[in-house]
């Protein structure tokens, strides 16, 4: 690489991608505002922002699936020049050794890794494909980066984690020099999303450059070198990640000081839904549970810990009441529960917030109003004459617009225009103002931008202090220990005594969800108290 | 015995394999359409068109392998209208399939008619004749059952082998049984998802009318209304009987085969001690039973009978 032209050779040298002055407008909303930034060899960029940040479009514009209305993307060549990318051609992207590994896989699930990474990367028309240079090349790859995975196993056979580093084993098989990661964390559990970070740092020492679409702070304060915080599609602060602080960034990102989730003491109340005993058997750890207690109380907020995977699913079924224990017994209220079928549950004011609020939260293509009304069609609120009343529905809608901030066009837009966190909040509203006497919230800030994070917990510290009680399922260590009262364990289909919050070690939480020091803990828990038989 | 008879006899066989040869063409056209996630309905249709196609250009004079070029094209053509209306524009498969179905079907009637307005009996063309191949023709049983079929037929079993080669041995197949299970995957790649797609259609539809074609043009020496009969859907149920491989696509063709001449034969010779109507309903009643042995494996096409749009995430 030649350098003489250059100035200054540090900084321009390893010069890899320049954006300058990148503004794209849908309509009259500005989605990017003249973006400049830049990312050298071997550097780890973050880009932070909440979501309608401009991330995503910025991305799509680097990648040719969007053409910038203003402003340059200018590329490295392999031989050092800076040269302009082709705007709007996502095969000029790909040559340029432009990598990306979007948030939703785009892996074809009967193919094995090995088909998936060499697809389209040899000439179409040819008699044999060529199967052993791949694999040489991907040994390769793979002993120098640690991106260990089966490549002859079909992609569903594989882990979440796995997936993803097909789809970077994907990108390096190209050659990239550039890889984007647009929320890479959002689908790991934490333990993986360390060795991720691990494997990016071992890239980027070998001179790859990583751009991180993100919005967890921790993580980017943990693995990048530098971050650019975008909001309302501008840049608004570029720093070094040594230099960053925590608060800031948060700031810098909301626009606003994001209110710290704090519990307020109060009394805990009677046991709302006490488990005695109960197993579940689905031959499956991830689906089963065997043997466990939990009690949730009035007014207090219990976090169950753990991994995904380790029976959560069970749980939260059971709780919402779509599965029956094999034995052990289920009381509401102190009356047993005889009858498994989620309408029953409900009606005794056992509320959801679930794990996949896309799929089982709402129904994309019905409207707003009508996704906040569909647990509650039989009620004599919605109907006139047996009919449902639109008009009903349509005004606690947009109350519940209102009230829970929701941003979407109007209570007849289609739910699946709306973001995550917006969708999120749609089930809080639907959830919150029935005054359920149990939130079922299982991973309800998953994916969540800091913003709406923190609306989640506000909110569901306001039920608590209302009255609810709150099981809370989830596998943020953070947000466990800033909102629960008291925390279970939860590790293949074994749930731990509660613990009070106030008594618990971070470390050892750690520890207890990847299924060590369960034994010594939860004996040291049970001779404490267990509070599900007090009161 | 007169079961073992049947069984035993290379007449049986013979026939087995004839009966069987439109199937094969037409499962492996319907195979390489659902690979790229495309579900073809229009197969009854194209198999008409075929059939009439191949025979016209015949009568008129093209020469057979003439009559095998224009049926491919008929076909192409009918797939090509399956393929912009269902790929680029995502219309519902089903809805545009038997569209296609009717659409075919009639326009091959029509040109019949047009073309020939009073006849009384169909005309006949000098078909395909049954293959002399030196030694092999003459070796006992496998002879006269295998190496005295048309040319179409060797033609059917060597398409077997080739698609199986495409689909699981080139970048082609990879890519095709790619966008056939998830199409982002291609996009990203940076191949063209409405490419492959319209191209297997194509393809695939060629080889239902060669399907149609033979009929025409080496089982019988005519064309005439409802020639088809059903063969098309036939061959849709056999696709998924042979979990869209090759292979087994044309074992489920030969069995199909094998019961149509053992009914034949049954009733000939023992007398019809069942409606023939239970034999004719087999091959449906295995498809469903490989559907609900199937139906929790995962290697279907994932895609099949959805539409992708460019951008979409």
């Amino acid at each position: 690489m030649s350098s003489a032209a250059h100035t200054s050779p540090e900084t321009s040298q390893d010069l890899l991608l320049s954006l300058a002055g990148v503004t794209k407008r849908f309509g009259a909303l500005v989605a990017n505002d003249a973006i400049d930034l830049t990312v050298h060899k071997s550097e780890i960029v973050a880009l932070l922002g909440e979501n309608g940040a401009g991330k995503t479009t910025l991305m799509n514009i680097l990648f040719g699936h969007y053409v910038a209305d203003e402003g340059t993307v200018t590329v490295a060549s392999r031989d050092g020049n800076l040269e302009q990318l082709e705007p709007g051609a996502p095969q000029a992207a790909l040559d340029a050794g432009i990598g990306m590994v979007h948030q939703h896989f785009t892996l074809a699930e009967n193919l094995t890794g090995l088909d998936n990474i060499v697809l389209g990367t040899e000439p179409i028309f040819r008699l044999r494909r060529d199967r052993s240079t791949a694999r040489a090349k991907l040994g390769e790859l793979m002993a120098g980066s640690g991106l260990n995975v089966d490549l002859d196993q079909p992609v569903y056979k594989l882990t979440v984690g796995e997936k993803q580093r097909v789809e970077i084993l994907k990108a390096l098989y190209r050659d990239a020099r550039l890889l984007v990661l647009d929320e890479p964390t959002a689908v790991l559990t934490p333990q993986e999303a360390d060795s991720l970070f691990a494997i990016l740092r071992k890239l980027a020492a070998n001179g790859l450059a990583v751009i991180i679409i993100a919005h967890k702070l921790a993580e980017v304060l943990a693995v990048s070198h530098r971050i650019a915080v975008l909001r309302g599609g501008a840049k608004v602060g570029e720093m070094l990640t040594s230099d960053a602080n925590h608060k800031s960034i948060a700031e810098l990102m909301v626009g606003r000081e994001v209110p710290a989730s704090r519990r307020t003491a109060r009394d805990p109340g009677k046991p709302v839904i006490p488990l005695r005993d109960v197993t579940i058997d689905r031959g499956d750890s991830r689906r089963s549970l065997h043997g466990v207690n939990v009690t949730a109380r009035e007014g207090e907020i219990l976090g169950i810990a753990g991994v995904s995977g380790n029976g959560q699913a069970a749980l939260a079924q059971l709780i919402a009441g779509l599965d029956k224990p094999d034995s052990g017994t289920v009381e509401i209220f102190g009356e047993t529960v005889t009858k498994f079928d989620a309408h029953t549950f409900a009606q005794n004011g056992i509320a959801r917030i679930p794990e996949d609020r896309h799929h089982d939260g709402m129904v994309g293509s019905m409207t707003v109003a009508e996704n906040i009304a569909i647990e509650d069609v039989r009620s004599p609120e919605y109907q006139k004459l047996g009919f449902l009343d639109f008009d009903a529905i349509r005004k606690r809608a947009e109350h519940a617009i209102s009230d829970y901030d929701v941003r979407c066009p109007g209570p007849d837009a289609p739910a699946r225009l709306l973001s995550g966190g917006n969708i999120q909040k749609l089930i809080l509203a639907r959830v919150l103002e029935k005054s359920p006497k149990l939130i079922l919230a299982n991973q309800p800030s998953r994916g969540l931008d800091v913003g709406a994070q923190s609306e989640v917990h506000r909110r569901l510290l306001a039920a608590r202090q209302g009255g609810a009680a709150v099981i809370l399922i989830s596998e943020d260590l953070d947000e466990l220990l800033t909102i629960s009262d008291q925390i279970a364990v939860i590790h293949a289909g074994h749930i731990t005594p509660a613990m009070p919050t106030d008594s618990i070690d971070r470390s050892e939480l750690g520890l207890m969800m990847a299924g060590q020091k369960a034994a010594t803990h939860a004996a040291h828990a049970a001779t404490t108290t267990n509070p599900g038989e007090t009161a | 015995m007169e079961i073992i008879d049947i069984l035993l006899a290379a007449s049986f066989w013979e026939a087995a394999i004839r009966i069987a040869t439109p199937l094969i063409f037409g499962v492996l056209g319907a195979l390489i359409c659902e690979r790229a996630g495309v579900l073809n309905l229009g197969i009854e249709g194209i198999f008409t068109a075929g059939a009439m196609a191949g025979w016209m250009a015949v009568w008129l004079g093209a020469g057979l392998w003439g009559g095998v070029l224009v049926a491919a094209l008929a076909g192409a053509f009918f797939g090509l209208i399956h393929a912009i209306l269902t790929v680029p524009l995502g219309l519902s498969q089903h809805v545009s399939g038997i569209g296609v179905t009717l659409l075919a079907t009639s326009l091959s009637y029509f040109t019949y008619r047009t073309a020939l307005p009073d006849v009384s009996s169909p005309p006949r063309i000098e078909p395909f004749r049954p293959l002399d191949i030196p030694f092999l023709s003459d070796l006992p049983f496998i002879g006269q059952a295998l190496f005295s079929q048309t040319a179409m037929t060797m033609l059917a079993l060597v398409l077997v082998f080739v698609t199986g080669w495409v689909l699981y041995r080139t970048p082609l197949g990879l890519a095709i049984r790619a966008v056939g299970d998830n199409p982002s995957s291609v996009e990203a790649q940076g191949l063209s998802v409405y490419g492959l797609r319209i191209g297997a259609v194509v393809v695939g539809s060629s080889l239902m009318a060669l399907g149609g074609a033979f009929l025409t043009m080496s089982a019988f020496d005519a064309f005439f209304f409802g020639m088809i009969n059903g063969r098309g859907w036939v061959c849709i149920a056999l696709t998924v009987f042979a979990s869209w491989r090759p292979g087994k696509a044309l074992i489920g063709a030969l069995l199909f085969g094998a019961f149509d001449a053992f009914q034949v034969r049954l009733q000939t010779e023992v007398g019809a001690f069942l409606p023939s109507q239970v034999f004719l309903m087999m091959p449906y009643i295995l498809s469903i039973i490989a559907l609900i042995v199937l139906a929790r494996k995962a290697d279907y096409p994932k895609a099949l009978l959805v539409p992708w749009f460019k951008g979409q995430r």
